[in-house]
C-alpha cells in the first residue's frame, strides 16, 4: 500500500524553527499489527469492554516499574527548552511532535489518574480523561517519536521522551493496538532468530556468495564462517548486513578484519540479529527474550569473545543493557552471571564494538591499512543517535564519538565534520530509528531526516563531500531510500566497514597475538 | 488564630508530601542503565555531574539561553531571599545571616525578574504558549505575588518585622502570637502557605525530581557492573 502523497520540505541553508502549525501529521496512522502478529506478542489485537481498565491498571504497573517514567511525567515544568529539538517537530511543525507535547499526551492522562491534583483540579493542570480519541493520538504521535534521547540532551531534568514513548506503546500493545512494523519483526526474531526472517539454510547460501565474491574481487579467500564452535569471537550483527545495500559492504569489511588479523570469528544462525526491537515497546521481557538468543549462541559455540556490528539501536541493548539482561558482562557473582563470565575472555571489553575491536587491532599494527584507498572519497559522519546519547564505546565517556572517527581517519586523506550543533550528543537522528522505518510512516521519515539532511548539505557545498558514513542499519537504509527525495544520491551513504574494507590490507604481515 | 493553623497544615502536608514523594521516587526501581550519554563513569562524577545541574542549570545552558537566564535569575534570587529570610527562625540571628541580609533584599529583584521572563515567554513563544496550562501561568503569578508583596514590605511599606518575628518564633515553639495586621504581609504569608501546600502535589516536584532522574544520576558502568532491579532479578531465576 502506498502511503499518502506529501509535499518534501526545502532544504534551508540553517536548520530552522518553523512556526507550530495544529494538526498537520495528526492523519499519520502506522499500519496496525493484525491477529496472528498480536496473538504471538501475547498482546490482544482489538479494543475489549475494559480496555480502559486495561490501560489505566498497565500505567500503573509500568509506574511501579519504572522510576523513569514516574518521576519524567511529574518533573516537567513547562519551561520549552525541547521545544525545538526535536528532528520531528522541526520537519512537520506539528506541535504534538515537540517533545513535551507528545509527553504531555500521556501525562494529561496520568494527572486525572494518579495525581491529587489531577483528581481534583482537571482542568487547572491540564489533565484528561482517557478516551478513544486519546488512545488514536497516542498511536499516531508514539509512533512519530524516534526515541533517540535528544531532548533528553536538553532538558533541565533528564527527562527522556523515549522512555514515555516507549510506555506508551506497550500501554497500546496490552489494549490490541500493536503496531504491525515491529511487532511483526519481533515475532520473526523469536521464531527464526533475525529481523528479516532469513532461515538458516538462506543465510549460509548468503554468505557462501559473499565469500566467493570477495575471493574473485581480492584473491584471499575470506571466509564468513557460520556456527562454529570453539572460535574466538561470535560476532552478532544486524540482519541487514546479510542482505541490504549498503550493509552489506560493512559485513565484508568486519571478514576482512578478522582475517588480517588472524582472529577465528564465527557468525550464529540461532542469533543471526544484533538489533533488538524489544527496545521500541520499552517491554523489558521481550527485549530479555530477544536478547537470551545471543547469551545461549555464546553458551553453546563456547567463544570468549562477543562483538557487535554495525547497528545503532542493537548497540544501545548490547552495551546498557546486555549485562543487566543477560549477564553479557562484568561485575555480578550471581551463578547466572558466572556461567558465562567464566567463559569470556577477560582482557576484553564484553560486549565488544566492532569499530572499538578494528581501531585498537590498527593501533596495536596487528593489521595495517591504506588511507589512500579511499582517495575518491570526502567523507563526513552522521553520529548514530543511540550510539551517542545511550552507549559508549572505549573507556572514557565520549568514547563513542572519538573511535568512529579516529577509525574513519585512519582509512580516509579526507574528512570533514558537520556542524557541531548536529553531531555528538546533539546528533540528529536520521528519521527512521525506533521503530518508524516502514514505509506506512515514509512521510514521517522524510520529514524527520530534514535537519541531518540540512547539516549534510551544508558540508556537501561547502567541502565537496560525498560519503556520509554511518554505524547503524537502520540509518544506512533510511538515509538510502530519503537522501534521493532531497536530490542526493542513495550510495553517498555507508559504514565505516565499507571504508575499512577498502582501506585494509590482506596481504600485510600478520603480527602474533 | 487563623493564619497560625493555616503554616501548620501548611508545613505538614509540605512536609509530608514531600518525604511520600521522595519515598516512592526511592521505592521505585530503575531496572535499566539509561543514563543520558556522555555520562560520567564513576559514582564521584555523576555527584559532579548532577551539582553542575542544579547550581548551574548546565542542560538547561545547553538548550536555551533565554529560559536559562530567567530560570537561573529566578531561582538564586530566589535562594538568597529564603536564605534572608531566615531571621525569623532564630535568635539571636548569627554574624553571617546578617552580612547577608542586603543581598538578600536586592535578589528580590533577581527574582522577580527571572519570573517576569519566564511569564512573558508564556505570553510570546507561541511553542511555549501551546504547551502551557492555566496552572503555569497560576504558578508563576503566585510566585510573582510572593515576590512583590515581599519587597512592598521591604521597599515601601515597612512591616512590623519584630512582630512578625514574634509570630513564627511563636509558632516553632507552639506558643502562639498574633500576626502583624497588615495587608501586605498577610497576603504574602498566605500565598507562601498556598504554595507550600500545593508544592508536593504539582510541578514544583522537578525539585526532588531531578535528584531522582535516572538519565542524570546512574553512572556510565554497563559493561563493568551488572545492574539489576529487584523484579527483573527474579526473571533470571527461571531460565
Amino acid at each position: 500500500m502506498a502511503a499518502a502523497e506529501f509535499d518534501i520540505p526545502e532544504i534551508k541553508e540553517t536548520i530552522e524553527v518553523p512556526k507550530i502549525h495544529e494538526g498537520v501529521m495528526a492523519h499519520v496512522k502506522s499500519f496496525p499489527a493484525p491477529k496472528p502478529v498480536q496473538d504471538f506478542m501475547g498482546y490482544p489485537h482489538e479494543l475489549g469492554e475494559d480496555w480502559k481498565e486495561r490501560a489505566i491498571d498497565k500505567m500503573g504497573d509500568l509506574l511501579g516499574k519504572y522510576r523513569s517514567l514516574k518521576v519524567f511525567l511529574d518533573a516537567c515544568v513547562h519551561c520549552g527548552a525541547c521545544t525545538d529539538k526535536c528532528h520531528y517537530y522541526l520537519g512537520t511543525s506539528d506541535p504534538k511532535n515537540m517533545p513535551v507535547a507528545r509527553q504531555d499526551l500521556m501525562r494529561q492522562v496520568y494527572r486525572r489518574y494518579f495525581t491529587t491534583a489531577g483528581k481534583l483540579f482537571p482542568k487547572l493542570v491540564g489533565a484528561k480523561d482517557l478516551t478513544r480519541e486519546t488512545l488514536d493520538e497516542w498511536y499516531s504521535y508514539y509512533h512519530q517519536c524516534s526515541e533517540c534521547r535528544r531532548c533528553s540532551v536538553f532538558c533541565p531534568y533528564g527527562i527522556d521522551t523515549a522512555e514515555i514513548t516507549m510506555a506508551g506503546r506497550e500501554i497500546l500493545n496490552h489494549v490490541g493496538i500493536g503496531q504491525k512494523y515491529s511487532n511483526e519483526i519481533l515475532g520473526k526474531v523469536q521464531k527464526i532468530g533475525n529481523n528479516l526472517g532469513l532461515p538458516g539454510p538462506a543465510l549460509e547460501d548468503t554468505l557462501q556468495g559473499l565469500e566467493e565474491d570477495i575471493e574473485m574481487d581480492t584473491g584471499v579467500p575470506v571466509k564468513l564462517p557460520i556456527d562454529v564452535k570453539g572460535v574466538e569471537v561470535l560476532l552478532v550483527t544486524p540482519s541487514a548486513d546479510f542482505f541490504s545495500e549498503p550493509h552489506v559492504e560493512s559485513l565484508i569489511g568486519y571478514a576482512k578484519v578478522f582475517h588480517a588479523a588472524g582472529i577465528s570469528w564465527t557468525l550464529s544462525s540461532h542469533a543471526s540479529e544484533a538489533g533488538n526491537f524489544g527496545l521500541f515497546n520499552g517491554n523489558y521481557e521481550t527485549m530479555r527474550k530477544v536478547a537470551m538468543r545471543i547469551r545461549d549462541a555464546a553458551l553453546e559455540l563456547g567463544v570468549k569473545r562477543i562483538v557487535v556490528g554495525e547497528c545503532g539501536h542493537a548497540w544501545r541493548v548490547a552495551y546498557s543493557f546486555w549485562n543487566t539482561l543477560t549477564g553479557i558482562g562484568y561485575g555480578a557473582d550471581d551463578p547466572f552471571s558466572i556461567e558465562l563470565q567464566k567463559q569470556l575472555d577477560h582482557n576484553y571489553p564484553q560486549p565488544q564494538h566492532i569499530c572499538e575491536l578494528t581501531n585498537d587491532l590498527i593501533n596495536q599494527g596487528k593489521i595495517q591499512v591504506d588511507p589512500s584507498a579511499n582517495d575518491d572519497m570526502v567523507v563526513t559522519y552522521h553520529d548514530s543517535c543511540n550510539v551517542a546519547r545511550a552507549s559508549r564505546m572505549g573507556d572514557m565517556p565520549g568514547g563513542q564519538f572519538i573511535i568512529p572517527r579516529d577509525l574513519i581517519k585512519k582509512v580516509v586523506n579526507n574528512f570533514h565534520n558537520m556542524a557541531d550543533d548536529t553531531i555528538y550528543e546533539s546528533t540528529f537522528c536520521c528519521g527512521g530509528g525506533g521503530g518508524l522505518l516502514t514505509d506506512d510512516l515514509m512521510e514521517v521519515r522524510v520529514k524527520g531526516a530534514l535537519p541531518r539532511v540540512t547539516a549534510l548539505n551544508t558540508v556537501v557545498q561547502e567541502h565537496g563531500v560525498n560519503f556520509m558514513a554511518t554505524i547503524c542499519a537502520i540509518c544506512k537504509a533510511q538515509f538510502t531510500k530519503v537522501l534521493p527525495k532531497y536530490g542526493f544520491d542513495m550510495s553517498m551513504v555507508g559504514g565505516i566497514h565499507q571504508l575499512v574494507s577498502k582501506a585494509v590490507k590482506l596481504d600485510a604481515p600478520k603480527q602474533a597475538d | 488564630m487563623i493564619f497560625a493553623g493555616m503554616f501548620y497544615i501548611a508545613t505538614l502536608l509540605l512536609v509530608v508530601g514531600l518525604v511520600y514523594k521522595i519515598f516512592d521516587y526511592s521505592r521505585t526501581p530503575a531496572p535499566l542503565k539509561i543514563p543520558t550519554t556522555p555520562a560520567p563513569t564513576t559514582q564521584k562524577g555523576v555527584v559532579y555531574r548532577m551539582a553542575k545541574e542544579v547550581v548551574l542549570f548546565e542542560s538547561l545552558f545547553k538548550s536555551n539561553k533565554w529560559i536559562w537566564v530567567f530560570g537561573w535569575l529566578f531561582h538564586f534570587g530566589m535562594l538568597l531571599v529564603l536564605v534572608r529570610h531566615l531571621r525569623y527562625f532564630v535568635t539571636p540571628v548569627p554574624e553571617w545571616l546578617v552580612f547577608i541580609q542586603p543581598f538578600g533584599k536586592y535578589a528580590s529583584i533577581m527574582m522577580v525578574v527571572g519570573l517576569g521572563g519566564l511569564l512573558a515567554r508564556r505570553f510570546l513563544v507561541d511553542r511555549v504558549r501551546y504547551i502551557s496550562t492555566p496552572s503555569d501561568y497560576l504558578m508563576l503569578v503566585l510566585l510573582l505575588g510572593i515576590g512583590l508583596s515581599g519587597m512592598m514590605t521591604t521597599f515601601v511599606v515597612h512591616t512590623d518585622i519584630v512582630a512578625l518575628k514574634e509570630f513564627f518564633m511563636g509558632l516553632m515553639f507552639f506558643d502562639i502570637q498574633p500576626v502583624p495586621e497588615d495587608p501586605i504581609i498577610l497576603a504574602h504569608l498566605t500565598m507562601v502557605a498556598l504554595l507550600m501546600l500545593i508544592f508536593p502535589i504539582s510541578k514544583l516536584l522537578h525539585a526532588p525530581g531531578l535528584f531522582f532522574s535516572p538519565t542524570r544520576n546512574q553512572a556510565d558502568n554497563p559493561r563493568e557492573h551488572r545492574h539489576v532491579a529487584a523484579w527483573a532479578a527474579r526473571l533470571d531465576r527461571n531460565n
